[in-house]
């Protein structure tokens, strides 16, 4: 016999206990690298989560590996530390399988961008509720500085000791384009309006994509916070309209005396995946449903097959 | 034993529209409570090349495709050029005489000559129910049969479609009993239905039944079958079915929703599972239930899509880098199919790891008969030691700090327990928080791999996730003997190849006079050594069949076992063994003339 279970919405099982800003710290202090940009991306995440009220147990963050992609292990959330480039897979399942939970996935360029690159695309298609937060070193940090798919051309790197010659991509413009329904960038260096630009996505629903420079201060010696400080402008000082999808490509493809960060591009009018799943309707999340099907609908898969 | 066994054969080229004829006759016959199995050989195209669909139907036990044929209906000239040989004494063509040329049967087959332009006046698309009409005539089958069923295919689309078929099925009905010699027997009534299915829709139910609510795919024959079932029933049934962008992406997004606490469930092909590989290691690291079915196919690498073997074995036994515990098991039939997974889902459940399921071609892509009671939806649920917010599991209340868990040492997901199995919260659950890492991991999930290796505690956790396997052996069903304990031959088979190695024992007894028996490996990982090697040691001849060129099993069994057998029956040409196959192959082993077998496939397909 399938085991019966009403289902009862997990957050009516949470005892009222005030959140500080202090609930979301891990006992686990990251083992990142003195002045690693990740450090302030952490914060900020753990600050936009309070400052939106969101309980820790009703909150995954789900990484892939790298240095970046330790953050969960940082974190007082339930938490997924995966495979390398395979977070958002995994972020959709788990959004898929209960979407009442809040999903963030976060990690660093060449987990997204590079080995990852096909999940990436093709979860801003499905436009699934979830927030993606890449640490944009340009460079692999874990595996001691090789060069990533975000790295400029011409930088030197372990792998590319004579510069490397390929073109970078940009992934901004390449997640209007993909499908994002909310794309920023930040930097570690501005970490209030990165928390703003976090609350903002994890907010939205649909794909929320935020790209943040991040630097690694052990192995990029191009990218770092004296290359970014004087040359980051927030979006909302030039007067970006971000409903404007021309002006966010302009804008993305910026790279020059000046570098915006900001929130290139936003819709609101796309359902996500969940909302566009009449399964999701009604009766919860997915995980929580009774097992097994009726009678009547046992009798009637028979029946075709007679 | 069987009155009534006989088969019929249906070739032409893909697009030619064998499959509808086929359907037609295959619950034609079930309904009159006959067992079939129904086996297509087609290539990997759309149109053109040549399909041949074989039906055989019994009013006893039908395991195999069987060994001869007694009915052709060749719908070209290509299929009538190519199988007409393989018809015998009493067996019988029937064809369009107005297209096709009969070649030189041999001696008694009756050549059956349907002048279609003129039965048909002309309709080219009533041609293949003018044939199966004369089919079930020679057959003995009341036309009333047919009328029914070309009602209820046509019903939708009008009664005139409805009386222009049943008018030309008449037609064809009347020219048999005129003109040609109806067989010696009938195709019986026995007055109970049966359900006919595929081992695709087979390991799709089961997956229904074991309360899946998750399932992804990326499309590779012969496995997609069970992702069109399951799409095709998901919104009625309440289940979240995708199509992901590769396989990668396909293992990753089951194991995230089963971290959620759904069951979660795919199918692939070798390829793709070999895309899913580094997943499932995830799978047995992080601990998370997921049923993964690997379709096999003639491999490697693309291989022959469209055609069986049983050569995944080593592959899905390697199947992730390092040590995990898995599950492994193959099917031996459809119906086996279905009833496995639930057993195998609550077997993931509570052990906390991946279970792999090793199907065919053979098994998924055949059609078999299976009595309807027998598709019991109400199985046993056991999802182990799971800890959800709706009481669904063990060991949850309510928590002092909803924000613990890791945190607090209030939870550990990891804990090393005597068995091995630590209870499961799933996210969304108040004062369980933890993380589920990739990386080696302590008790409360905390990773040990970068700056705090401890080899005391890697040790403690490599032996937590393996002490867990040492209870499923007394869990699962151990082989058994079949046959005379006492027999001058042992054949040993695994999956799909039950079926055939049954019939060619009973071949073995009554035609040949020797004594068989067989002995049908179902589950892989874990296995059962002492029991096979207690069974095994007694045979004096062991021979082991399989569909594969290197004796995967034979490796395997010796690996465990330290048996090695005397003699192998491998095929490896894409067909499945059909019974004389091995019956011929036995036969030449006990006179000594080869150890090892390799049958050739006589139809040429
Ligand atoms: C399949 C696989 N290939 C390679 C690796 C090795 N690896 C670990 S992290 C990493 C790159 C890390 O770079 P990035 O994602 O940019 O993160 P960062 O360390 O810079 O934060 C690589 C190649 C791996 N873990 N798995
Ligand atoms: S290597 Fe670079 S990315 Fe990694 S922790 Fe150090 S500074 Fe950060």
């Amino acid at each position: 016999m399938s085991t019966v279970v009403d289902p009862i919405p997990a957050t009516t099982l949470a005892p009222a206990t005030a959140l500080t800003k202090d609930t979301y710290k891990n006992k686990v202090h990251p083992d990142w690298c003195p002045g690693c940009g990740d450090f302030s991306v952490l914060a900020a995440l753990q600050m936009a989560l309070f400052e939106l009220g969101l309980q820790p147990h009703q909150v995954v963050v789900i990484s892939g590996i790298g240095c970046s992609s330790n953050l969960p292990g940082y974190i007082n959330t339930y938490g997924m530390h995966t495979l390398h480039g395979r977070s958002l897979a995994v972020a959709t399942g788990v959004k898929l399988g209960n979407h009442e939970l809040k999903v963030i996935a976060t990690g660093g360029d060449g987990d997204g961008f590079g080995i990852g690159g096909n999940h990436f695309m093709h979860t801003m298609r499905r436009n699934v509720d979830l927030t993606y937060i890449v640490m944009d070193n340009q460079i692999y940090g874990l595996t001691t500085g090789q060069t990533s798919p975000t790295s400029r051309k011409g930088m030197k790197t372990k792998s590319t000791p004579h510069g490397n010659v390929e073109n970078p991509i940009n992934p901004i413009p390449m997640a209007i384009v993909g499908g994002a329904t909310y794309v920023a960038r930040g930097f570690s260096g501005k970490q209030k309006h990165l928390i703003e630009l976090m609350k903002g996505a994890i907010m939205h629903k649909g794909f929320s994509f935020v790209d943040v420079f991040s630097p690694c201060v052990t192995y990029n010696k191009d990218n770092t916070y004296q290359f970014f400080n004087p040359k980051v402008k927030a979006l909302d000082d030039l007067g970006h309209d971000p409903s404007d999808f021309h002006k966010a490509m302009d804008r993305g493809y910026q790279w020059n005396e000046e570098i915006p960060i900001g929130l290139f591009w936003k819709r609101t009018d796309l359902p996500s995946l969940e909302e566009s799943e009449p399964v999701l309707d009604e009766g919860g999340p997915l995980a929580f449903r009774k097992l097994g099907i009726t009678d009547e609908q046992a009798q009637g898969l028979i029946k075709e097959l007679v | 034993m069987a009155k009534v066994d006989f088969a019929i054969g249906i070739g032409g080229e893909a697009g030619q529209g064998i499959a509808t004829p086929g359907d037609i006759l295959a619950r034609i016959f079930a309904r009159r409570g006959l067992n079939l199995n129904a086996y297509n050989a087609y290539q990997s195209l759309i149109r053109g090349g040549h399909t041949f669909l074989t039906i055989r139907a019994s009013d006893g036990p039908v395991r195999s495709m069987g060994d001869k044929l007694d009915i052709l209906i060749p719908l070209n000239q290509d299929t009538m050029d190519r199988h007409l040989r393989l018809l015998g004494a009493g067996a019988c063509v029937l064809f369009d005489s107005d297209k096709i040329k009969p070649g030189v049967p041999a001696e008694g087959v009756q050549v059956c000559p349907l002048p279609i332009k003129q039965l048909t006046a002309g309709n080219k698309l009533a041609a293949n129910t003018v044939a199966i009409a004369a089919t079930l005539q020679m057959l003995g089958v009341e036309f009333k049969a047919l009328e029914d069923a070309l009602t209820r295919i046509f019903k939708r689309k009008g009664d005139a479609v409805v009386s222009e078929n049943v008018g030309f099925a008449q037609t064809g009905y009347d020219y048999a009993a005129a003109n040609f010699k109806a067989f010696p027997f009938k195709a019986p009534n026995l007055g109970k239905g049966n359900a006919v299915l595929t081992g695709n829709m087979a390991l799709a139910l089961g997956g229904i039944a074991a309360g899946v609510k998750f399932y992804a795919a990326y499309p590779m024959s012969p496995s997609t079958g069970v992702l069109m079932y399951m799409a095709s029933h998901a919104r009625e049934l309440g289940m979240m079915v995708r199509q992901v962008e590769d396989e990668i992406g396909v293992m990753n997004m089951v194991i995230g929703a089963a971290h959620t606490g759904c069951r979660s469930m795919c199918a692939t092909s070798g390829g793709g599972f070999a895309l899913m590989t580094e997943a499932i290691g995830m799978a047995g690291m992080i601990e998370a239930p997921v049923v993964c079915i690997d379709v096999q196919r003639a491999g490697p690498a693309t291989g022959v899509p469209t055609k069986t073997e049983q050569g995944d074995l080593w592959q899905i036994l390697g199947a992730g880098q390092g040590d995990f515990p898995r599950i492994i098991v193959a099917p031996k039939d459809t119906l086996d199919a279905f009833q496995t997974i639930p057993e195998l889902f609550n077997l993931c459940d509570k052990y906390q790891c991946p279970g792999l399921v090793l199907s065919d071609l053979l098994i998924s892509e055949g059609t078999a008969s299976v009595d309807p009671k027998d598709l019991d939806f109400k199985v046993k649920i056991d999802r182990g030691e799971l800890i959800m917010p709706n009481g669904n599991g063990n060991g949850n209340g309510a928590a002092a700090n909803p924000f613990g868990g890791a945190n607090d040492n209030a939870y550990l997901r990891y804990k090393n327990t005597e068995s091995g199995i630590s209870p499961r919260a799933v996210p969304g659950m108040p004062g369980h928080i933890h993380v589920a890492a990739t990386d080696e991991h302590d008790e409360d999930g905390t990773l040990i791999s970068d700056e705090f290796t401890n080899p005391a505690k890697r040790r403690m956790m490599v032996e937590k996730r393996a002490r867990k396997m040492e209870t499923v052996l007394a869990q699962i069903a151990p082989p058994k003997l079949v046959g005379p304990e006492q027999a001058e031959v042992t054949l040993v088979g695994w999956g799909s190849t039950e079926g055939v190695i049954r019939e060619a024992v009973e071949k073995l007894a009554a035609e040949e006079g020797i004594v068989a028996n067989q002995l049908a490996v179902k589950w892989i990982v874990p296995f059962h050594a002492d029991e096979i090697a207690h069974l095994l040691t007694r045979s004096k001849r062991i021979i082991i069949v399989e569909n594969n060129f290197s004796g995967q099993f034979a490796r395997y069994l010796r690996s465990e076992t330290g048996i090695a057998a005397h003699g192998h029956i491998r095929k490896y040409d894409g067909e499945p063994f059909m019974p004389h196959h091995i019956v011929n192959a036995v036969k030449s082993q006990i006179a000594g003339q080869t150890e090892l077998s390799v049958p050739e496939h006589e139809v040429m397909v």
